[in-house]
């Protein structure tokens, strides 16, 4: 039992390691389409792992996490805001379509991505005060409907791969044999 | 990928769409005047760009008042029964409007950007 919780918080190091490094990465990149808020979103590849090896309230832990983290290291406390608040409208749309057990990782994701950047405009409206950034919502929709489908089919592949890598871990494969077997009412925790 | 996905797609990128051509039909670019009206009547044009507090005054002797500060019109005061023309949020962009029912007053965004601006600029 304890050699199993070890083994968890060491896989949640490495995937929190994994979305820093994203953060990290994607704050390199001079990805914009012009439009303030638009981000690949990178990062969400590891919470959205999270989310179904581990379930919400682990993704919670390394969603707070990578956001506080990556904001001090490659942002400030203005980015961690904005960055916060984008995180928690997109984890929220994503717990709900994943436990509706309608939609797949990729429509999870892209639920994420359009959130993501929608929760951005809003704080950026109720902060700017300028409701003229409303100008920017269809193509912060648009652009999150696509960074998510993209980020959707990267997290199925590396369920896959990585999965198969960590067959091992009794821990996870208790969680997969739980998922699978009572269908559609898998438990939490 | 589940149906279900295509469908969110396709609703997202569509409501996108939508939400593109409302606000770029109807709300286009930022205007650079306001043109008030009264029963039809154009009471006057005013310039965006220049701070300004206009009051206007009906023949029963209701009164609006609009002020142009910082690019932006709005409505400071008005004794209308209402008020709603107070909670009307301040207009920029070329078509929006404000619009005091009782005092039949409106107040709309009229000219767009000089051409020229943008020319130098880019």
């Amino acid at each position: 039992m304890m050699w199993e919780n070890g083994k968890k918080t060491a896989y949640m190091g490495v995937l929190l390691s994994f979305a820093l490094i994203l953060s990290y990465v994607e704050s390199l990149i001079p990805f914009s389409f012009g439009v303030p808020g638009v981000k690949l979103g990178l990062a969400n590849l590891a919470v959205v792992v999270v989310l179904y090896w581990y379930g919400w309230k682990e993704a919670v832990l390394l969603n707070v996490m990578r956001v506080l983290l990556a904001g001090f290291l490659f942002g400030n406390l203005f980015m961690v805001m904005y960055s916060l608040a984008g995180a928690v409208c997109s984890f929220l749309m994503m717990c709900a379509l994943k436990k509706s057990g309608k939609f797949s990782v990729m429509g999870v994701s892209m639920a994420g991505g359009i959130f993501h950047n929608t929760g951005q405009a809003a704080v950026a409206v109720f902060v700017t005060k300028t409701a003229g950034i409303i100008y920017y919502l269809p193509a912060l929709m648009a652009a999150g409907v696509v960074t998510g489908l993209l980020i959707g089919i990267a997290a199925r592949e590396i369920m896959v791969y990585a999965g198969k890598a960590l067959s091992h871990d009794k821990a996870l494969q208790r969680r997969e044999v739980q998922r699978h077997g009572k269908d559609g009412t898998k438990k939490q925790g | 990928m589940k149906r279900n996905d295509v469908y969110l797609a396709a609703a997202v990128t569509a409501a996108a769409f939508l939400l593109w051509g409302i606000l770029h039909v109807f709300l286009s670019s930022p205007g650079q005047r306001i043109t008030v009206t009264q029963d039809g009547k154009v009471l006057g044009t005013y310039s965006l760009t220049v701070e300004n507090t206009l009051t206007f005054t009906d023949e029963k002797g209701g009164m609006n008042r609009l002020v142009i500060h910082g690019g932006e019109a709005y409505m400071e005061e008005a004794d209308c029964p209402d008020k709603l023309c107070m909670l009307q949020k301040a207009i920029s962009g070329k078509g929006e409007s404000i619009i005091c029912l009782p005092h039949r007053l409106v107040v709309e965004v009229t000219a767009g950007e000089e051409p020229e601006t943008d020319a130098v600029v880019r």
